[in-house]
This record gives C-alpha cells, structure tokens and sequence, in this order.
C-alpha cells in the first residue's frame, strides 16, 4: 500500500529511530579514509622522506626509533592540529552555511576569523610588549580574546543584519563590511606595533600551523570533542530552520533560541580553529559546498555537518603538506621555507569564492 | 455544504479574542477595540479582503507566528502564546504564504520535515514517522513522486507538497495561507479540492482508494485567499476583513452581498445564484470600472484613517503586496 521509503534505512531501538542513509554514511566513510591516507602522506613527507609502510607501524605502535622521533615528535603534533582546525572549520561552515540558507555564509567571509584574529592580534601584541607575561598571555588570552573577538563579531553581524528574521544576503553583506572594518582595524594595529612584534602578528594572521605542538592540539581537540556533537543534535534543527522562519516556527521550532544555538556553536569552532591556526581562509567556505555536492540528495537540503568536517581535515592536512614541502617544485624553495596553510587554502578557495559570485549574480540580480 | 444546520453556535478550539496586530509601531489588525474571531470546529473557514487589509496578518497570529500587541489568541481555551510552541504544533499547522524548499531537497524529506514536533533528534524515523508521512503523501496524491527533488515539480505539485508537510503533522487545526496563489485555474481547484475534502473526507468516496488511511474526523482548516468565487464555491464560514476589522461572517451567501462586495473590495458586482454548486456568484460589473474605480481601495499606513474606502488614492501612491515585506524573512 505505501511505498517504501526510499533514501536511507530507519535504525531503530526502543525510542531511539534515525535514518541511515547509505550516501551519507559511505560518504563520510570515504572522507575518513581519504583522510587517514592525507594524515599518511603528510607524516611521511619533510626533510626525512619514510615510506607510507613505516608510518603506518609507527602509528601501529612498531617502527624503528628514527621513524618515531620523526613521526610522533617531528611531525604529529603539527598534523593532528591540521585535522582538527580543518574538522572545525568544516563544522563551522556547514552550519553557518545552514543557518543563513546561503552559500556565501562562512566565518571567513563574514569576519567572524578576522574578530577572532583581531582580539588574538591585540593579545599577540601585548604579550610580545611585555614578555614576563608572554607565557600566560599565549596559554589562556590568545584563546580568550580570539573566543570574544569572533562572538562580538558574531553579534554585531546578528544584530545589524536581523530585521522581522534572518535573511541570508543580508547577512552576507553586512558580514563582508565588518570583515573590512576589522582588517582595516588588524592593519592599524600592526602599523602601530613594534617590528618584531608585528611579525609575530603577521606570522599567525596568515594562518600557519609551523610549530604546532601538544597543547594547540589538545585545544583544538577539546573543542571539537564538544562542538561537534553539538552540531549533530541541532541538525535535527537546521533541518526545520532551513524551510525558513515562519515554516520552522510553525513546526515548533524556538526560533531564536535555536538560531543563537547554532550561531554560538558555528562561531566557536571557527573561533576554536583560528586559535590553533590563525586564520586559515576558504576552508569553511569551499568545503561544505563540496560536501553538500558529494552528498547530492542525502543532503537532505543543508551541508551535511559530519563530511564537512572531515573533508575540511583532508584539505587543512593536503594544504599544509604542499605547502610545507612546497611538493618537491624547486621553484617554490625561492620562497621563504615554507608557505602557510592559509596561503594555500586561499589560492585553492579563491577561484571558488569568484565562480560561486558570478553564478549567483546570475542567477539573480540582488 | 453548510456544516451547521443546528441552532447552537459552532464550537471552537481557536480564537481571537480582541488582538490588536502591529508590526513596529505601525497598527495592522484591530486597531479600534481589538479584532475578535472564532474558527469553527470541522468547517472550512476562509478569510478574504482586499490587498493589505491584514488577512495575513490575522492567519499568522492564530499560528502564533505574529504576537499580539493586545488581546489574545486562545487554542482550547489556553492562551496560545503560553503554550510550548512543539506542543501548539502538534495540535496546530500552518503553511505561509510562498514558502521555499531548499535546493534538492525531495518531496518525502520535505513531508518528514512535518514530523519535527513529533520528534527529538535521536527519533527522527520512527514507525508513526514513516506512517504519517506515507498518509500524507497519499491524500495529497503524490505518492508516486515522493522521491522527486522538490524544486522539480510544477507549481500545483509542489504546492500539494507543502500542503502534505502541513498534514503530516498530524493536526486536527490546520492554517494556509494563500495557498493558491500563482497557481492556474486547475490547480488551484485542485488545491481546494484536497483542502475540502481534508475538512468532510465522508464526502469523498474517490479519496478512498483500497487500504487508504483510516477514517478520521474532518479537519478544522482556515484558509486566506484571493478568488471570491472560488470562496464561494468551497467555504463553509467566510470572514470577510477590511482595513484590519471583521465587517461581516458567515455563510459566503450572508457575507458576499452586493453591498459588502462594494463597501470592501470596492467592486460594483452582481450576486447571481451559482448554477452548479447553489451559492453565490459574484459577477463584477464591468460597465464603469474604470469611472468608477481609479484605484482598489489599499487602506493607507496611517493608522488615523477610518475604515471606510479613501476613492481618491491613486495606484502609485499604493502598496499592492502589502502583505508580503512583512513575511519576506521567509521567501527566500
């Protein structure tokens, strides 16, 4: 009588149901496997080369005490931040993206990084201005300030882009102000500071991750133990709210509760990233779109929140690998000893960022 | 097609008691005392008036979507606005006006989507899940298209579809607006059509198809549309609103009268008997339109104006969609 539902098997036991679809699950999957084969190759690359068959067994627990002073002193510390700033931004994107049902919607793009940047800048500058509180200052008001910097920023887009509800272009463009107003206010500070110090400040405004030890990963860690979970149970809210306003009040959905729920948790992971990285654009841009593709109808209409973050790990580790070893290309070792990620991920994302303004100017002329 | 033959007044589990309706300070709805309504259980109730006469408005307070400024909405006698929102959704659907899907998204995703008061996020599937969205799928005969992307229906279709978000909610009040609107002729038939038959399902053998949905008592619905005839046609109580009051109510042939079409819609109209159906038609007289009426009567912005027709507004001076900024946060 009824048809079978399609698109995906119900897992059910006792009042627990979800739906399992077999794209989204195999997507997510494949992206995990990608991942660990990207982990594989960048642990393997440097100034010592190993094969991928010794970096397996020294992640396996065997390897020769060369290959492991390499892989987990050297070389895994800097990786596991990559994961996991890459999983953040991931996250942050696709919910972001979800929220304001709107491509364009990414913390990059809307200065959410640039507040975060601008509060870790002013904390950067005051902890190289007095160096007997450098130590502190890094451990707990880098963090601190970038976390304030990027919901302050997340606050005042709310508030000037909310009129009678949230309304994606508007957002959009009220971001993309403040993201200049902030760069102009990053680029007045730097101008104001010391040599060195503005240095140290330029160093993690481009988004690097040279130097990345334990602690950078056991925060970014952390944040993502806690954030993603989140972005999974408000999923089931994102579903309602991506019908718009009136259509996901109407199925009892708290409106701004939810909305601010979401908000809170996209900014902090974005927030969480630029800690660990500095800002590293284009990531929670480019990859939810490329997941919502990969995922075609599984998607189920918004960014899946899962591939996002994992396929926001593979390409935060892929950039860092090329651009750490600059691929063996002779020509690159001209540059200074390596480029950034955020430099990488900036000249894969731009060309993105350009097609997916034309194609929407386009499609309409707002 | 009237429901109430009996002396008694029709019960009601939804009602307007004095609301005054206001988006920032300008006054939309009961600006003179509050405006009071009362949806009749089990009857298809449409609410009809010209552009920007608040109709809208007054559908999306009864959703609880638009607070009132003063007075209240009462569901079951509670006051709506005190309600957890979840569970006034699962006694209470409402479609806005033009709403829009995400891109690929299908039309059973869509449907589910009505389950969400039903659902926590570790139970999205359930058994009932499935059941509900199946019988709503069904009624709205789109069963077969269940797993076509949404944005590749036509209008009707996809119209039917958000209509069958509504049911699978699963709840005895259900609340559209404007739900033909670009719609042809046919489809907006065919919407009202399920709508009515939604409301009486015993007068619908053919909606019976073999091991279909169980039968259930008709619905309450309370529809906003454009097409007075059309109201005419398929209403059981008509409410007919002007510049943000309640003028008349009841059956369509107490309210369409040749007086209330002019006083309201500003429309010189013959009411001839309907040969089909036995209700009233409305044939508008086309002799000295363009004399008689410059401009449909918009009520202005000013909140000082009576609500009596100003005849001298010209078109530019008016707002045609003035209904719709208010709900564009949910167009796009």
């Amino acid at each position: 009588m009824l048809a079978p539902p399609r698109g995906g098997r119900a897992v059910r036991a006792g009042r627990v149901s979800l739906r399992v679809g077999g794209r989204s699950v195999g997507l997510v999957l494949a992206a995990l496997g990608l991942l660990v084969l990207v982990v594989a190759v960048d642990l393997s690359r440097g100034s010592a080369q190993l094969g991928l068959g010794e970096v397996f067994s020294v992640l396996a627990g065997g390897g020769d005490r060369g290959a492991r002073f390499v892989v987990t002193e050297l070389r895994l510390p800097r990786t596991s931040t990559a994961v996991a700033v890459g999983a953040l931004l991931g996250l942050s994107g696709a919910l972001l993206q979800a929220f304001a049902r709107n491509p364009l919607a990414s913390p990059d793009v809307l200065g959410v990084d640039r507040g975060a940047a601008a509060g870790a800048v002013v904390v950067i500058l005051a902890a190289t201005a007095a160096p007997s509180l450098a130590g502190p200052l890094a451990a707990v008001g880098v963090p601190l300030a970038a976390g304030l910097g990027a919901m302050g920023t997340a606050v005042l887009i709310y508030v000037l882009a909310w009129r009678h509800g949230v309304h994606g272009t508007r957002l959009v463009l009220v971001g993309i102000g403040i993201a200049a107003a902030l760069q102009g206010l990053i680029s007045w500070m730097l101008i104001g500071a010391r040599l060195e110090w503005a240095a140290q400040a330029v160093r993690f405004l481009s988004g690097s991750l040279s130097g990345r030890g334990w602690e950078q990963v056991a925060q970014a860690g952390v944040a993502l133990a806690v954030l993603l979970p989140l972005a999974v149970v408000l999923g089931h809210r994102l579903d309602a709210l991506v019908l718009g306003d009136d259509t996901a009040r109407a199925l009892g959905v708290p409106l701004q509760r939810s909305q601010l729920a979401v908000l809170v948790v996209s900014v902090a992971a974005a927030a969480a990233a630029v800690v660990a990285s500095g800002p590293v654009g284009f990531v929670a841009l480019l990859v939810p779109q490329v997941a919502l593709r990969l995922a075609g109808r599984a998607a189920r209409g918004r960014p899946p929140v899962l591939a996002s973050a994992a396929l926001g790990a593979v390409l935060v580790v892929l950039a860092d690998c090329v651009g750490r070893t600059s691929l063996g290309l002779d020509v690159l070792f001209t540059l200074p000893n390596e480029v950034p990620v955020g430099v990488v991920t900036s000249i894969v994302g731009a060309p993105y960022l350009m097609w997916l303004l034309v194609r929407r100017a386009r499609e309409r002329t707002v | 097609m009237a429901v109430t033959g009996t002396t008694t007044p029709p019960s009601t589990r939804l009602s307007a008691r004095r609301i005054r309706l206001a988006y920032g300070d300008r006054v939309v709805v009961g600006r003179e005392g509050g405006l009071d309504l009362a949806v009749p259980d089990g009857a298809l109730t449409v609410v009809v008036g010209p552009n920007g006469c608040g109709k809208s408005t007054v559908l999306r307070s009864l959703g609880r979507l638009l607070r009132p400024s003063a007075g209240q909405v009462l569901l079951d006698g509670r006051a709506i606005e005190s309600m957890p929102t979840r569970v006034v959704a699962q006694h209470l659907a409402l479609l806005p006006q033009s709403p829009t899907a995400p891109e690929g998204l299908t039309v059973r995703d869509l449907v589910g989507r009505g389950r969400h008061p039903h659902q926590r996020w570790f139970s999205t599937a359930s058994a009932a899940d499935d059941d509900a969205v199946g019988r709503a799928l069904a009624q709205v005969g789109l069963t077969d298209l269940a797993d076509r992307v949404v944005d590749e229906l036509s209008g009707g279709q996809r119209q039917r579809a958000w209509i069958a978000l509504a049911l699978a909610q699963e709840t005895d009040l259900l609340l559209l607006d404007e739900p033909t609107t670009f719609l042809d002729l046919c489809h907006q038939l065919e919407v009202l059509d399920l709508v009515h038959s939604l409301v009486h399902p015993a007068d619908d053998p053919a909606d019976d198809p073999a091991g279909a949905p169980p039968p259930r008592p008709g619905r309450t619905a309370v529809v906003v549309l454009h097409d007075l005839n059309l109201t005419a046609r398929y209403a059981d109580h008509v409410v007919a609103v002007q510049d943000g009051a309640v003028v008349a109510s009841g059956s369509p042939a107490e309210v369409f009268t040749e007086e209330l079409l002019e006083q309201v819609f500003s429309v010189r109209a013959r009411v001839l008997e309907d040969p089909v159906a036995g209700g009233p038609l409305i044939v508008p007289l086309p002799a000295r339109h363009a004399v008689v009426l410059p401009a449909c009567a918009v009520p202005a912005r000013t909140p000082t104006r009576t609500p009596t027709r100003t005849p001298d507004q010209t078109d530019d001076q008016t707002d045609q969609t003035t209904d719709r900024p208010l709900t564009a946060g949910a167009t796009r």
